[in-house]
């Protein structure tokens, strides 16, 4: 078993692998860019070492300085987490060259599948079917032109180096063609250092599952179960559930199947994911699934899979890592209960949910019977403007998916975000949506919902009532910060509390002035 | 002291007072019963009546909430005896400026000064947490100034460009 792990990553995905290598039994290095010195991975680690200015191509992505960290540090292996150079095969193979053993895929692997459009012409060569569209990157706009025109809009272009949503367009007529291209293409370039773009037929409002598969080094795959990603805005998941309410077990045992086949095929080991459109036509029954894209890393959303099979899927990585076998088979693998997943982003649901960095002033965190958070986030820290902005992951668990949905309500309830704003509302309106409920789900259900006005629901008057006495309460603590009074609600906090009451009075009065 | 407080754009008058740790509170001239405490900084454990409840206190930039349970409120607190009877008025006639809504990089500029346009022509673009964002015109005119080039540096709220 490896020694000391560098987790080349930041934010909640490194605080969880930070959190495995000290359950096994590993010392946990970090590395950081100039902004996140006081981000919380790093507070967690055992050792840290800085690499550089806040673009990510001077730090997070930059191989050289990070194969630098882990020979001084001494790191036997590599966890890149998700996203960053989690899919880079050039990095595998510096990792491989310089003697550090990377916990993923091999090089060999990522390439195959790392590039969606070298996976499009592997999985045709394998018989597994793929969505219309090219099966290379565009060389053109004019070949884009010519391709949209045969396959029929609305097309889809995407980065081959893509996730996340990343360097995505929908198309839905010909003269938007030409800025999402460049929109692709400059987006691309900007957040994976690849500008290839290629093109498929858009199928308008599928459901989006996935399934996810784990491979020894000893020929060994199974798979784990789908997860349901049907929700999400701007191509970027936003609530992911396992098991899918619309897959039942013979529908799981086939996809599952061909997910396995795919990562054979690639000669895929550790943990990775098939990604699979469905179109649900209400006539035919069969639910016609095609293969999207495998990604070759740990995704965001692999704790819903780990509470409903029980597997800890990063200490399953770093042990199938350092050479183990799958230590169960794919008999063994059991599905029980229901989980959904939150992420949490740094998001202002009032103004189109532009990013909202900012130092956070409150955090008031839930916690509780079916609760799972995994966050980078703590009060006091100052969310840096340079990176992806999820704070943190927030996951119920139930015995099934009402209860799953109601533990996860209650914890939205109380969960606080203060001093910056959240996405946190958002969920509170897609988890009592009767459409959600019923589970009636496809990649188009969140821009329905956030294109409904929010219902001007008549606010509770005794709600308002609270607020008022809470507001004049709070300016009255104001006026005590003032030397007035000071015996007040007297606690060491209220000194802190007074200043900024004071502050915010002072503000009003400013205000009130203008 | 007396308090008039806007919550959700409506005004309500607060005479509140404190002696011995006691508050005397009335609503709009109605006595209420309440017990608080402050449980820490921005966070109140009130009890009125007899139903508690947990009251949060939040400023983002110059915007203030107070969140009873997870119902947010604007809250405005004015003492009326300073100053005040600020009148704001929604006016779609004039020019309008195009702030930036977060601290970002502009990495396009779409349109130049002159250029005629709709309410939500995309002016420019933003990069901030490596999404991109247009910034939309709020009106149909002409961009009479764009006061940002490609590739500068912006704060939130930062004046980006005026359309008339």
């Amino acid at each position: 078993m490896f020694k000391k792990i560098l987790i080349a990553n930041r934010g909640e995905i490194a605080v969880r692998v930070v959190r495995a290598c000290h359950e096994m039994g590993i010392t946990a290095v970090a590395v950081y860019s100039d902004v996140d010195r006081a981000s919380l991975h790093v507070r967690k680690a055992d050792e840290a070492y800085p690499i550089g200015a806040p673009a990510a191509s001077e730090s997070y992505l930059n191989i050289e300085k990070i194969l630098a960290v882990a020979t001084r540090s001494g790191a036997d292996a590599i966890h890149p987490g998700y996203g960053f150079l989690s899919e880079n095969a050039k990095f595998a193979r510096a990792c491989a060259d310089a003697g550090v053993k990377f916990i993923g895929p091999t090089a060999a692997a990522m390439d195959a599948m790392g590039s969606k459009t070298k996976a499009r012409q592997a999985m045709e060569r394998a018989g597994v079917p793929v969505v219309p569209g090219t099966l290379r990157g565009l060389e053109s706009f004019e070949q884009a032109e010519e391709v949209a025109a045969r396959i029929g809009y609305p097309v889809m272009l995407k980065a081959a180096a893509g996730g996340g949503g990343k360097g995505m367009r929908l198309v839905l007529a010909p003269q938007e063609l030409k800025p999402a291209l460049e929109g692709a293409r400059s987006e691309a370039e900007r957040s994976f250092g690849n500008s290839e773009v290629y093109i498929e037929k858009a199928i308008i409002n599928p459901r989006h599952i996935e399934m996810q598969v784990l491979a020894d080094e000893h020929g060994n795959t199974v798979y784990l179960g789908e997860r349901e990603c049907s929700l999400q805005r701007r191509h970027q998941k936003v609530v992911e559930e396992a098991p899918s309410p619309m897959v039942d077990s013979d529908m799981r045992r086939r996809m599952g199947e061909v997910a396995v086949r795919v990562a054979r095929a690639a000669g895929y080991t550790n943990a990775g994911t098939v990604e699979f459109l469905v179109d649900q036509s209400e006539t035919d029954q069969k639910k016609n699934f095609y293969f999207l894209e495998m990604n070759t890393r740990l995704q965001v959303e692999h704790p819903v899979t780990e509470l409903i099979t029980g597997l800890d899927l990063v200490h399953l990585q770093i042990r199938i890592a350092a050479g183990e076998r799958l230590p169960f088979t794919q008999n063994e693998v059991q599905i029980r209960g229901h989980a959904i997943e939150c992420r949490i982003y740094a998001e202002d649901p009032d103004n189109n949910y532009f990013p909202s960095p900012g130092k956070i002033t409150l955090l008031q965190a839930p916690s509780g019977p079916g609760i799972r958070r995994d966050s980078g986030m703590y009060e006091g820290w100052t969310v840096p403007m340079d990176y992806d902005p999820l704070l943190a992951k927030l996951i119920g668990y139930g015995t099934d998916r009402e209860q799953a949905i109601s533990r996860l309500t209650r914890a939205l309830n109380e969960y606080f975000v203060g001093g910056i704003k959240t996405n946190i509302s958002l969920f509170r309106r897609i988890l009592s949506d009767p459409d959600f409920r019923a589970a009636k789900m496809d990649t188009g259900f969140l821009d329905r919902l956030l294109r409904r006005k929010v219902p001007d629901a008549p606010a509770d008057p005794k709600a308002i009532e609270v607020a008022v006495i809470a507001a004049g309460i709070f300016a009255v603590l104001g006026s005590a910060a003032s030397g007035a009074d000071e015996h007040s609600l007297a606690s060491e906090s209220t000194r802190s509390e007074l200043k900024t009451a004071s502050n915010w009075k002072s503000a009003a009065r400013r205000e009130g002035m203008r | 002291m007396t308090y008039d407080i806007i919550i959700d754009g409506e005004h309500y008058r607060l005479d509140l007072n404190r002696a011995d740790g006691r508050w005397s509170c009335f609503v709009d001239g109605r006595e209420v019963e309440v017990d608080a405490v402050l449980v820490r900084p921005d966070v109140l454990s009130l009890r009125i009546g007899n139903r508690a409840y947990e009251v949060k206190c939040e400023r983002v930039g110059a915007d203030t909430h107070v969140w009873v349970g997870s119902e947010r409120f604007a809250a405005e607190v004015h003492d009326p005896r300073s100053l005040r009877g600020r009148v704001r008025e929604v006016d779609e006639r004039g020019p309008k400026k195009l702030t930036s809504p977060m601290p970002g990089k502009i990495v396009r500029v779409l349109l130049s000064e002159g250029a005629e346009v709709e309410a939500g022509t995309g002016v420019l673009v933003i990069e901030a947490m490596k999404m991109q964002n247009e910034i939309k015109s709020p009106k149909k005119g002409t961009i009479q100034k764009i006061l940002v080039s490609e590739g500068a540096a912006v704060n939130a709220g930062d004046l980006l460009a005026i359309v008339d």
